[in-house]
């Protein structure tokens, strides 16, 4: 297997394509550009490939809705206030179970905010971000050799789940390179059944989200929401680093999670028993192993790019057994390890 | 082993080239490695940087605190770096255009005339290449042959002749540090 | 033996029409099913239905079909049509939905010159929603948000998307018409037809734009209706072949090499 340096945006689009995905709609923004160049580029090599460059975000999300619904594996991607207007798109193919990957890379927020690395998007990456009952897996890679293999994953999930898929990162992550293996994806498993490619001598069918019968869209609720209960139990995923004899554990995903493992590692140096512990999934939350932790570690400091949105989920996940601290930079600034590490350094010498 | 550097200079001096192709040979040298660009609006203004780390084990964080390397291409760089790098770091100055000298004692300063040695190579666009071939020698991070490879993979498609004018320039600037 | 001579078209199912006595969905409804009949092309069509009146069109045509979020049938048609170019793939629109919340995606799907077919319901008020103001509501005409009669100075004017559309180079065939009388129902159905024909030789993007009566909204009987289409509304919007790229076509094709 040979090693590639690749930046993170290019290697979403890569992988991507590498999975099989062959309609890609996107519209520029600043700090994911390069991944619609790629794909630009790419898209239109790789057998089968379609690119849009798509009018508005709103026209890319159901651009990838149409070419899902004929059972093409497919992506958008955008920066937080593109994937704001994707949501109308994003409620309506969870309504319609309709597989696809989005890719977020967050910025700073909200408004325009900036280009600047930020993780301000959770709560909406997390809770469903458009209108209704629903939910969408969220995968937050932390590193490159992540973005390769999560966006791989996010296709198989959002197959077999029909539902979308988001992966977030930020603009750190997208302009960042490092080596990376991309594994071989596993055979797609997607049935024709669920395909929309013109009736053919068979009966038609049709794919939709309105349901005017009131019991009829109960029914589709609480169908969809099985679903999600299938998901949360068997699909959340989580690194624990360093979490031996911790006497205190940091709760951080994606870049705040690798600069928290570089205040960790200066930290430890100085005797200081601090571990990491880092949400792959963001939804479904890992939220039972966060909370088997707090048997043992009763001290805990989530740290986000952003004001505290992640802090709620843990809140949730430990119900009170352990003391939360919180610390957060939100708007695009991101700490250097150095600095995090005096925040959590002062914060471990304070604790019960 | 943790190595950090960061390459500063205006854009079109290939400040990034400088650190993809570092971080290309630490990765052919089976290191880990992250390299990180500035971007976006940061880029407008005419000034590149990016930083790299290189390690034994995993990179924890693309984000370097405190940088053992300040590669500064133009006087602008000196200036905004010269406060993050970390105590002894070493500086190494495009001394052809940058005649300040950083306020810092502790750091150790090469001053390579790269563009100057360029110049006399006949291409003012090597002088990156010359200042690579300075640093390498005195970082040590990865070997001269390795560093020369990843050059060529990274500027593989461009032009013939190329591979052979950086290979001049990389070897003034290493011959430039004395050991 | 009793000759057949009238009958349900097999691209309809078997459901009785929910719209209103004298809405014009119904009869652009039966036209499309006796066109996709006639063309043989029931089992590749995939329609995208609007958000609007017609948002329950699946449960009348029997072709596969996708609801859209409102007004992004073209956005969606595009990536149906990119993905299986060798299908038929129409997008069903009202006014509301093509040319105010929708037409950035209609614009530019016809910009882009994509292969699809567009049949644009034209009955100047939001129907389903209980008779707003639409793009396409005319100079003076009264709407529940339009109390005294559409106003240039608060509300602008009617929207003339066949005129707009037909400047646009990557448009193929674009036409108005109206489904008011019976010689207008039959020259709908040809333009119709003429439509689908336009997307089978891969010429771009085309559309036929009907205008359509919504006694309903209009606070109207189905017979002034009709009148008040002949009488007001086709001044406004005037019927006929905006663009037609399908002859420039054929000639160029009849050029020996």
């Amino acid at each position: 297997m040979n090693k590639v340096l690749m930046s993170g945006n290019n290697i979403i689009g890569e992988a991507a394509i590498r999975a099989g995905c062959r309609f890609y709609a996107g519209y520029p923004i600043t700090p994911q550009n390069e991944l619609t160049e790629y794909m630009a580029e790419h898209m239109r090599k790789a057998e089968g490939g379609v690119f849009i460059q798509s009018e508005s975000e709103v026209a890319a999300i159901n651009m990838i809705a149409g070419a899902s619904a004929t059972g093409a594996r497919v992506m958008t991607s955008s920066s937080s206030p593109g994937i704001s207007l994707k949501q109308e798109g994003i409620s309506s193919m969870a309504a319609c179970e309709l597989p696809g990957v989005i890719v977020n890379i967050m910025r700073g927020g909200p408004g325009l905010g900036n280009i600047r690395p930020s993780q301000g998007d959770y709560f909406q990456a997390t809770r469903g971000g458009g209108h209704g009952d629903y939910r969408t897996m969220v995968f937050a890679p932390a590193t490159c050799q992540e973005l390769a293999d999560l966006t791989m994953d996010a296709f198989d999930a959002a197959d077999k789940y029909r539902t979308p898929v988001m992966i977030l990162a930020d603009g750190m992550m997208g302009q960042m390179m490092e080596p990376i293996i991309f594994k071989s994806p596993a055979p797609r498993v997607y049935p024709e059944k669920f395909m929309l490619r013109g009736a053919g001598s068979g009966k038609s069918k049709f794919i939709r989200g309105l349901l005017l019968d009131p019991i009829d869209a109960e029914e589709h609720n609480w169908k969809l929401a099985r679903k999600y209960e299938v998901i949360t139990e068997h699909e959340t995923l989580c690194e624990e680093h360093n979490l031996e004899e911790a006497d205190m554990v940091i709760v951080a995903y994606g870049t705040a999670a690798r600069i928290a493992k570089g205040a960790i590692k200066r930290l430890r140096d100085h005797g200081m028993k601090i571990g990491l512990f880092r949400p792959i999934t963001l939804w479904p939350f890992p939220e039972l192993k966060l909370r088997a932790l707090s048997a043992k570690v009763k001290n805990f400091l989530v740290f986000e790019m952003s004001t505290g949105q992640m802090l709620e989920d843990v809140r949730l996940a430990l119900q009170g057994y352990a003391h939360i601290d919180f610390h957060g930079r939100p708007g695009g600034a991101v700490p250097t390890p150095a600095e995090f590490a005096n925040v959590v350094a002062r914060l471990y010498n304070k604790r019960d | 082993m943790m190595t950090k550097a960061i390459f500063s200079g205006f854009g079109g001096q290939g400040v990034l080239m400088m650190g993809t192709s570092l971080a290309h040979s630490a990765m052919s040298s089976g290191y880990h490695v992250t390299y990180l660009p500035a971007y976006g609006a940061e880029m407008r203004g005419g000034t590149a940087n990016c930083t790299v780390a290189i390690g034994n084990e995993e990179i924890a964080s693309p984000v370097a605190s405190e940088p053992d390397y300040l590669i500064a291409m133009n006087s602008p760089s000196l200036f905004s770096f010269q406060t993050k790098v970390a105590a002894r770091g070493i500086v190494f100055l495009n001394s052809s255009i940058i005649s300040d000298r950083p306020s810092r004692s502790d750091l150790t300063v090469y001053s390579v005339p790269c563009g100057d040695i360029a110049q006399d190579l006949g291409n003012t666009r090597v002088a990156n290449v010359v200042m690579m071939g300075a640093f390498i020698k005195k970082s040590g991070v990865v070997t001269p042959e390795m560093y020369l490879k990843s050059l060529e993979t990274i500027m593989g498609s461009r032009k013939k002749g190329v591979a052979e004018v950086n290979r001049k320039a990389f070897a003034a600037g290493f011959d430039y540090i004395k050991d | 033996m009793a000759k057949i001579i009238f009958q349900k078209p097999k691209s309809l199912k078997e459901k009785i029409f929910h719209y209103c006595p004298g809405c014009g969905h119904s009869i652009v409804h039966r036209l499309m099913a006796e066109v996709i009949d006639e063309m043989g092309i029931q089992g590749i069509t995939i329609g995208v239905p609007p958000a609007g009146c017609a948002v329950l069109a699946y449960n009348y045509f029997d072709v596969d079909m996708i609801e859209s979020p409102h007004g992004r049938a073209p956005a969606m048609a595009s990536g149906i049509k990119r993905m299986l170019p060798d299908r038929m793939v129409f997008c069903y629109q009202g006014d509301g939905d093509l040319a105010a919340i929708g037409l950035a995606e209609s614009f530019h799907a016809a910009n882009r010159g994509e292969n699809i077919t567009v049949i644009f319901i034209n009955n100047a008020v939001y129907g389903m929603t209980g008779g707003q103001m639409a793009p396409t509501t005319l100079l003076n005409q009264k709407t529940t948000t339009s109390l005294a009669g559409r106003q240039t100075l608060l509300d602008g004017y009617p929207v003339k998307v066949s005129e707009l559309f037909s400047q646009l180079e990557g448009s193929a065939y674009i036409e108005r018409c109206m489904v008011n009388s019976p010689a207008f129902v039959n020259k709908t159905k040809k333009a119709i037809r003429k439509a689908f024909e336009c997307q089978k030789a891969e010429l771009g993007f085309s559309m036929v734009e009907i205008l359509s009566a919504c006694p309903t909204n209009w606070k109207m009987n189905t017979i002034d209706s009709c009148q008040w289409m002949d009488d007001v509304m086709s001044k406004v919007f005037p019927p006929g072949v905006f663009k037609d790229v399908t002859k420039a076509t054929k000639k160029a094709a009849e050029v020996p090499s």
